[in-house]
């Protein structure tokens, strides 16, 4: 029986259960030193004086290191843009930058230590929003362009502009016609907070020196990106960095691409001893977040219904340091049309650098950012022309086949089919027809004054450019008992990589899924995976792991066919064992063992994904489109303004679920996170940079209490995804189709929404405004 | 300035030193290398630190090692093997309700104290009573849906 397919349980479950798993801060080296960083407390300025002296002498330091400690190297990291140093030089840009780091005995001596450290300050202008950021004599973040990274990954990138670091734009057709032709046009200035990833597991790394080599422990989602960046840094060819991955407490993006890795590696250098850093949270959020945005978007629309025309201008905040914001800017832009058959389109995504902490990569990056304000203006088209809102949809959804944008992959799923699903399960009459009207399914409240709550429904459809660079690779090796390991380079992050890998080979072989084991990386002897992240693993790294698994099938066919004198293409598979057609079988444990003649040796077989047909570029790409949709029922209090989510349905259009239980936990939490987004999560920062508020006290995430009575996923099953048996990603679409979905409800219920999250301030005021009761 | 301190840890009894201002949670992880409580919010609101302290749950990062003086203290490390984990993990594991695995440990203690107040498979109280343990990866509700179960199956 093929273990593809079935809900198998969690391979590191019961590990995870007992506490015994290993996640980085759980680990002591022998000699171990602990890091404590001095952050900057000021958002701009140039560092006159430091003075490490009282910190060197403090009981159990052992190193200080400041940016003096880098002029052996080229200091600067940054795989989109090389713009960051590894700890500030000469100058601060945010407020929390590190200026120091201390490694001493204990942490509790780092943590001492780090207040002794005088550091003087020259304080310039600030830019610490968009809008100053952007204002015509703002100061510079960075005075001079910095140098192209290694993995950005989007072509030559263009010359920037004052703060603007990174400009995607396109222009299809004639918008200028199309907006003149339109019956109705649509048009809003939209916000978009900032909000912090949260995983539990905040950023925590080791850093080795042994013999000229460098080792990292880091709970990193794309060690081999890492591997790049830290060997470039120091100097060092690439196999003598080495990045060993435990598992991770959560990612959601706030742990790709380089972190604390260069910090870290910098002090334990200068120390001579191993360095852990681990992160406290108003470290982490400081370290990475969600960019926030600013919007103009216009739509043009036929009296029937047609769809003619989208302009959308976008400004995402990328704090201090590009991080990934190039990648997200570049996404958002190709989200800006959604996925619908236009006449004309015309785009454009500008990444601001500000005086705040550094923006990167959040799960559904880019789509989350334009999905809930292009279907909110194509609700209003519906409004306006008194359309169905489905009906809409229907009409100018595009249909699979069709291009989604010139030069690009074309759409791979059936959104209309999908769009319908997510409606139903929220309440919406099937067919053709209108919609039921909301009743609230929350139920009964009681004695309330009449017309004191008011209900609404909402969909949204989205595509995320899915799948990033598709270079993967995998080996799988069966040993002598026949039992299986697999290395890959995917990240154990929560999202149930290493059961599904194991499910695919197990698959493959049709060999007990328990007998196959994954482990984590290790960049020494793990093959190359680019990363994990973009909804790839499954699709991509899951396919290397397809091959590599075929491979180590194809030798003991070969081998069977030898010993049961048979042709190979009369032998069967059965479970963990190859047969001949007279009912004669061999399991694996004798292949191998036959093979080799006596009870050793192992079949290796490898697995490789790289760009078929093109150079795999993102504008060639995605691998995959990932569809975003769902639904979403809401009530709000218009005494209040409070906005409560009572149903939610998402689609998980995932071509072949491998494990159906843990793609529905995907968008479960991708649900939620967009609840939490979409009603409450924002982190605020002050005009002089500070980060107000940095901790759990006063930034929240959803608990328990804020899951909606309902929440359902359904999965589609097509078989059009380029992954293993039909396979393609997900776990990202949700969040950004979520959101979205509840703006659509609210605005269904009376109150359209141009900001988020919808506070209940913020909704009672526009209450107000509209003069709703 | 240290305290002597004299408690039982997961049944077995610990007497010594402890730093007068050292956290629970520092304790159990440096000291005895207990690390099934991990360290996140450092402000008792995500539970993640979670353990029990005569048989309530309380949160480890701003709860001093010497006030455990006198006291039993449970973390994931002496649940495990127990008739209550056993069951536990059988309705986690069927419901797929571990992701990463930061957050489960806590949530595993919580629970324990929740069915020690003889709480029934009521949703509602198990959401309310579970709501000091956070988790970013799940929805919650597959854990719902094994502690139903869980404190639901027990008479």
């Amino acid at each position: 029986m093929s273990a593809v397919g079935k809900s198998v349980e969690r391979a590191d479950g019961q590990l995870k259960l007992s506490g015994q798993a290993e996640f980085t801060g759980d680990l002591r080296l022998p000699g171990m030193l602990y890091g404590a960083v001095l952050h900057s407390p000021v958002a701009h300025a140039r560092i006159r004086r430091i003075d490490t002296t009282p910190a060197e002498k403090a009981d159990g330091v052992v190193a200080v290191l400041t940016g003096d400690d880098l002029s052996d190297l080229d200091p600067y990291y940054g795989h989109a843009l090389r713009d960051r140093p590894v700890v500030a030089i000469g100058k601060v840009r945010f407020l929390g930058e590190p200026v120091a780091v201390v490694a001493a005995e204990s942490q509790a001596a780092a943590d001492a230590a780090v207040t002794l450290i005088d550091v003087a300050y020259d304080e310039l202008p600030i830019a610490a929003s968009l809008e100053t950021a952007l204002a015509p004599d703002a100061p510079l973040v960075h005075e001079k362009r910095a140098r192209p990274g290694s993995a950005h990954g989007l072509g030559d990138l263009p010359d920037a502009d004052g703060n603007t670091c990174y400009s995607y734009s396109f222009r299809r057709g004639d918008t200028g016609r199309a907006f003149e032709d339109a019956a109705v046009v649509v048009e809003g200035e939209y916000t978009f907070p900032a909000v912090y990833q949260y995983s539990m597991e905040t950023h925590t790394t080791i850093a080795h020196w042994h013999g000229g080599e460098l080792t990292l422990w880091s709970s990193c989602q794309h060690p081999f990106l890492v591997r790049q960046e830290i060997a470039t840094l120091f100097g060092l060819p690439l196999d003598q960095v080495r990045i060993i991955v435990p598992f991770l407490g959560g990612g959601f993006g706030s742990k790709s691409y380089t972190k604390m890795e260069p910090l870290t590696a910098a002090i334990a250098r200068k120390a001579g001893r191993p360095v852990r850093i681990l992160n406290a949270v108003h470290e982490s959020m400081i370290t990475t977040r969600r960019h926030n945005m600013t919007a103009r978007m216009r739509t043009a629309a036929a009296a029937d219904g047609t769809l003619l025309g989208r302009e959308c201008q976008s400004w995402l905040d990328t704090g201090a340091y590009a991080d990934n914001g190039p990648r997200v800017t570049a996404t958002a832009g190709d989200a800006a049309p959604g996925p619908y058959r236009w006449q004309a389109v015309r785009v454009e995504a500008n990444c601001v650098y500000t005086n705040t902490g550094p923006a990167g990569s959040y799960r559904a990056f880019g789509a989350t950012h334009l999905q809930w304000i292009g279907e909110s203006q194509l609700d209003e088209v519906a409004r306006r022309l008194s359309l169905d809102r489905l009906e809409i949809r229907r009409e100018n959804l595009l249909r699979p086949g069709e291009e989604v944008r010139p030069g690009g992959k074309p759409l791979d799923a059936d959104l209309i089919g999908d769009v319908q699903k997510a409606a139903v399960a929220v309440g919406w009459s099937g067919g053709s027809g209108g919609e039921d009207s909301p009743t609230g399914a929350g139920g009964s409240r009681g004695v309330v004054p009449p017309g004191r709550y008011r209900y609404g429904r909402g969909v949204s459809v989205g595509l995320l450019a899915a799948g990033a660079h598709p270079v993967s690779m995998a080996t799988v090796r069966m040993g002598p008992d026949g039992s299986v390991t697999v290395l890959v380079g995917t990240t154990e992050l929560g999202q149930g990589a290493r059961t599904v890998m194991a499910q695919i080979a197990a698959g493959v072989l049709l060999a007990p899924v328990g007998q196959v084991v994954v482990h984590g990386t290790n960049t020494r002897y793990t093959p190359y995976d680019r990363s994990t992240g973009a909804s790839r693993s499954t699709t991509v790294a899951g396919l290397a792991v397809q091959r590599a698994a075929q491979n180590v099938l194809d030798a003991l066919l070969e081998t069977a066919a030898a010993r049961l004198e048979a042709p190979p293409q009369l032998l069967t598979q059965a479970d963990g064992a190859i047969r001949d057609q007279g009912g004669r079988s061999m399991t694996h444990a004798e292949l191998v063992r036959a093979r080799f003649g006596f009870d050793g040796g192992e079949l290796i077989g490898h697995g490789r994904v790289q760009p078929e047909g093109g150079s795999g570029s993102y504008a060639e790409g995605p691998v995959f489109w990932e569809v975003c949709v769902a639904g979403a029922e809401v009530e709000v209090d218009l005494d209040t303004g409070v906005v409560t989510v009572l149903r939610t349905s998402t689609v998980a259009d995932v071509g072949k679920a491998i494990n159906p239980q843990l793609v529905t936990r995907q968008d479960e939490g991708a649900t939620l996170q967009g609840i939490g987004n979409a009603l409450f999560e924002e982190m605020h920062f002050a005009p002089d940079g500070m980060l107000l508020n940095d901790t759990l006290l006063s930034y929240r995430i959803p608990a328990f209490t804020d899951v909606p009575a309902t929440m359902r996923c359904s999965i589609v099953e097509n078989g059009d995804g380029p992954g293993p048996f039909g396979a393609k990603g997900c776990g990202e679409g949700a969040l950004a189709a979520v959101p979205a979905a509840i703006v659509n409800a609210l605005a269904d219920a009376g109150v359209p929404m141009n900001a988020l999250p919808l506070t209940p301030e913020r909704v009672w005021r526009r209450i107000q405004e509209l003069k709703i009761s | 300035m240290t305290e002597r301190i004299s408690a039982t840890i997961n049944g077995r009894p610990f007497t010594g030193d402890v730093p007068a201002e050292e956290l629970l949670l520092d304790f159990l992880r440096d000291r005895l290398g207990l690390t099934g409580a991990k360290q996140s919010c450092e402000v008792q609101v995500c539970g993640v630190c979670t353990v029990l302290v005569d048989g309530d749950p309380v949160s480890a990062c701003c709860y001093l090692a010497a006030d455990v003086d006198g006291r039993e203290v449970e973390t994931i490390e002496g649940l495990a093997g127990t008739d209550f984990h056993r069951r536990a993990a059988d309705a986690f594991m069927r419901h797929a309700a571990v992701q990463c695995g930061f957050c489960t440990a806590g949530m595993l203690l919580t629970a324990k104290a929740l069915a020690a107040r003889g709480a029934d498979g009521d949703q509602d109280e198990i959401a309310a009573a579970m709501s000091g343990n956070l988790c970013r990866c799940t929805g919650y509700v597959s854990i719902l849906d094994s502690l139903t179960e869980l404190l639901g199956g027990q008479e």
